[in-house]
């Protein structure tokens, strides 16, 4: 039914899923409290999103280095990076609008998405919302 | 803070093992957009929707073992609404959330995801001072 390939990719796809969710919840990164207590800085800063951010950043940029210093990926023809390097328009816009509703309610897309798992209707709100809002931009040009 | 830096330790090591095998950033908003649009075979659509799973079935996996009850956000639905839908509105326009830019992009020494997590994170700051501090 299932080609072998797609098969493969779903094993390692959903492999990297369950690894990323548990360092997520691992770190605390799946409460919005934590979250939020990271980006005040005016009370009692917990600096942990930093410190998750700061280990994850020193492993991927080593592995970078090493995979891309080969001609291509295992399963696929070539490394597929984003193109853009020039610092435009949509790019400040989106991210200032993505703080702000970061801001609002603590979460990120990875704990937004990992939290439905909790059943808790206001995850599923935030997602459901978070969707829309991915398709509304595709109408709005900024 | 030794949970924190194994947490970063695991999210680094499944952005490198979709960068090993397929050559693709782990950039969470964009795995659930190309999951939203299964169609697109090209970007692995039905594959990211498993990725998502995984996220889900990984964070449930570790508040079981760790007998922790799974944390919730505030019980607001016009907060929730409203925010998600920045939230995503915010990570499309921009190309990218706090795995993709913050993560995946800083490590690949981009400046613009470097100039992208900056704002976000100091947006971010000011937006948690104005409701606590102004509203």
């Amino acid at each position: 039914m299932f080609s072998k390939d797609f098969m493969l990719s779903a094993i390692i796809y959903l492999l990297a899923g369950v690894i990323f969710g548990i360092g997520l919840s691992i770190s605390g990164m799946n409460d919005t409290s934590i979250v939020k207590g990271f980006l005040d800085i005016t009370g009692e800063w917990n600096y942990s999103l930093a410190f998750v951010m700061a280990t994850a950043i020193v492993i991927t940029t080593v592995g970078y280095r090493y995979l891309f210093s080969k001609d291509k990926p295992l399963l696929a023809s070539e490394f597929n990076l984003p193109k853009r390097s020039e610092i435009d328009k949509p790019l400040v816009i989106g991210s200032i609008i993505f703080g702000i509703g970061w801001g609002l309610y603590g979460f990120c897309p990875g704990p937004a998405l990992a939290s439905l798992a909790s059943l808790s209707p206001y995850s599923l709100a935030f997602v459901i919302s978070m969707a829309a809002g991915m398709f509304m931009s595709k109408f709005l040009k900024i | 803070m030794l949970n924190a830096a194994f947490g970063g330790l695991l999210i680094g090591s499944s952005a490198l093992m979709l960068m090993f095998f397929y050559g693709r950033i782990a950039g969470i908003s964009d795995l659930f957009y190309s999951g939203l649009n299964t169609m697109n075979a090209r970007k692995h659509g039905t594959e990211s929707i498993i990725f998502i799973f995984g996220l889900m079935l990984g964070s449930s996996l570790y508040y079981f073992i760790a007998n922790e009850t799974f944390p919730l956000p505030e019980a607001s639905f016009p907060l929730a609404i409203i925010a998600g839908f920045l939230v995503g509105f915010g990570t499309r326009i921009g190309r990218g959330c706090t795995s993709g830019h913050g993560v995946c992009g800083i490590s690949r020494l981009s400046l613009r995801s470097l100039t992208a997590t900056i704002i976000f994170i100091i947006v971010g700051m000011l937006t948690v001072g104005i409701v606590k501090h102004v509203l």
